[in-house]
């Protein structure tokens, strides 16, 4: 009898938000222990189960996972989302670092003053349509196929959804030059374990509002 | 007729350094491109050779690698550095994100006002000695082997070697409460393949001075 992974964060999207994704697309249900207050980080490192201090953390197959793209690689190679063989892992990693980049730069928004953030949601949108979403909705119209790498679901495209949605949240029509990732969201959207994550209810987390920022920066001290 | 990989990059340490680092370790020959110019970065951007207009690049196995962690796992896997398993692979992955953090902080303090220079070493120092060096300590401690993971030579002690001996160059003394790490620093250095990376004359690059900093603020514009 398998155990369900269980996820340590924040009760917020954050460097977890992917991991929830992943495992969401997957088909694998999860449990979750929020940190709601700086006393519950302090346990958890007091206890020894964050190897350096930091969350987030995943307790899966008796082992206490940190460092995000670990925990991501693992669920991926575990669940078949990590390609074939070693090159089509090299094109999964290449996209997802794209997609990470991009989100990586959304995710630290709530966290700026007022006219840095102003200024770096235009950098955000330039670098979406110029330099991100370019380079996969080339790679959809080159080879004409429903998924980024080898013909099948993987990682790479759970992760170009999810940084998808997390732009669109920023400005709706960020798609609007870019057909093939259009028709490639709305396939994606479809899928019944992705449809279902993205229905209320489920463990999706919402953007961040005033007073979880505001907690959030106790909790870490920044 | 296997090509040699060929690493295109600016003369000097940045981001490139892990993966000469890794390919050394594996004993494998390579070739590199030096760029000088803006122009000349513009140019590999517009050929289509890199997928998001930045480097490193990695020309290997027929593929145009970009994305340092890509590529260090391409390398990983190829060269029988990633471990055994998913498990084995998932710990090796663990120790370099940890390391890769710490990794960051001295790739950042080349382009570091001087009056923060002195804080900036003073975390490292912290950061490596009381987050990052006592994890490999222990795990060292505990299972008494020679590697990290596996009781095999893996990119995860190829990493930590590499960041051993950076976080040194900024505090010599560091490794002072850490006589598993000293010992481990001393097995790597004599392991063939990185004792011949160590000396004069191979790939490995020198610490980052003042010409290399303003390279890079030129070719990738960071003023």
């Amino acid at each position: 009898m398998a155990e369900k992974p269980k996820l340590h964060y924040t009760r917020g999207r954050g460097k977890m938000e992917s991991i929830r994704w992943l495992l969401a697309a997957a088909g694998v249900e999860f449990e979750e222990e929020f940190i709601e207050k700086k006393e519950d980080l302090e346990k958890l490192r007091n206890d020894g189960s964050l190897l350096f201090q930091q969350v987030p953390m995943v307790e899966i197959d008796g082992m206490k996972m940190v460092q995000t793209r670990a925990i991501l690689c693992y669920i991926a190679g575990k669940y078949n989302l990590y390609g074939k063989d070693l090159k089509e892992r090299a094109w999964i990693d290449m996209y997802v670092e794209g997609t990470t980049d991009l989100m990586g730069m959304i995710m630290a928004l709530p966290f700026q003053a007022a006219d840095v953030k102003e200024k770096n949601i235009a950098l955000i949108t330039e670098r979406a349509t110029t330099r991100y979403f370019p380079v996969y909705e080339k790679a959809l119209k080159d080879h004409g196929q429903d998924y980024l790498v080898g013909n099948k679901l993987s990682w790479a495209d759970i992760h170009l959804l999810e940084a998808i949605l997390m732009t669109e949240e920023l400005k709706s029509d960020i798609l609007s030059a870019f057909p093939l990732l259009q028709a490639f969201k709305g396939r994606m959207s479809n899928v019944p374990t992705i449809k279902k994550f993205l229905q209320p209810g489920s463990q999706r987390k919402p953007p961040l509002d005033e007073k979880s920022i505001a907690n959030v920066r106790k909790i870490f001290s920044i | 007729m296997s090509e040699k990989p060929r690493l295109t990059y600016i003369n000097g340490r940045g981001r490139m350094e892990s993966i000469r680092w890794l390919l050394a370790a594996a004993g494998v020959e390579f070739e590199e491109i030096f760029l000088q110019t803006r122009e000349q970065l513009l140019k590999l951007g517009q050929d289509g050779s890199l997928m998001f207009h930045q480097l490193p690049l990695v020309e290997i196995d027929g593929m145009k690698l970009v994305q340092c962690r890509a590529i260090l796992s391409y390398i990983a896997g190829k060269y029988n550095l990633y471990g055994k398993d998913l498990k084995e692979r998932a710990l090796i992955d663990m120790y370099v994100e940890g390391i890769s953090d710490l990794m960051q902080l001295i790739l950042m303090f080349p382009f570091s006002p001087p009056e923060a220079k002195e804080k900036n070493i003073a975390t490292i120092s912290e950061k490596a000695t009381e987050r990052y060096f006592p994890v490999f300590e222990k795990v060292l401690k505990q299972h008494g082997q020679d590697f990290l993971v596996g009781n095999r030579f893996s990119w995860a002690d190829v990493q930590l070697m590499e960041a051993i001996l950076a976080v040194e160059e900024k505090v010599p003394s560091v490794l002072s409460g850490f006589p598993q790490l000293q010992a481990f620093k001393t097995k790597m250095s004599n392991m063939p393949t990185i004792k011949k990376f160590l000396q004069p004359g191979s790939p490995r690059k020198p610490p980052p001075d003042e010409n290399y900093v303003a390279t890079v603020m030129k070719i990738f514009k960071l003023d």
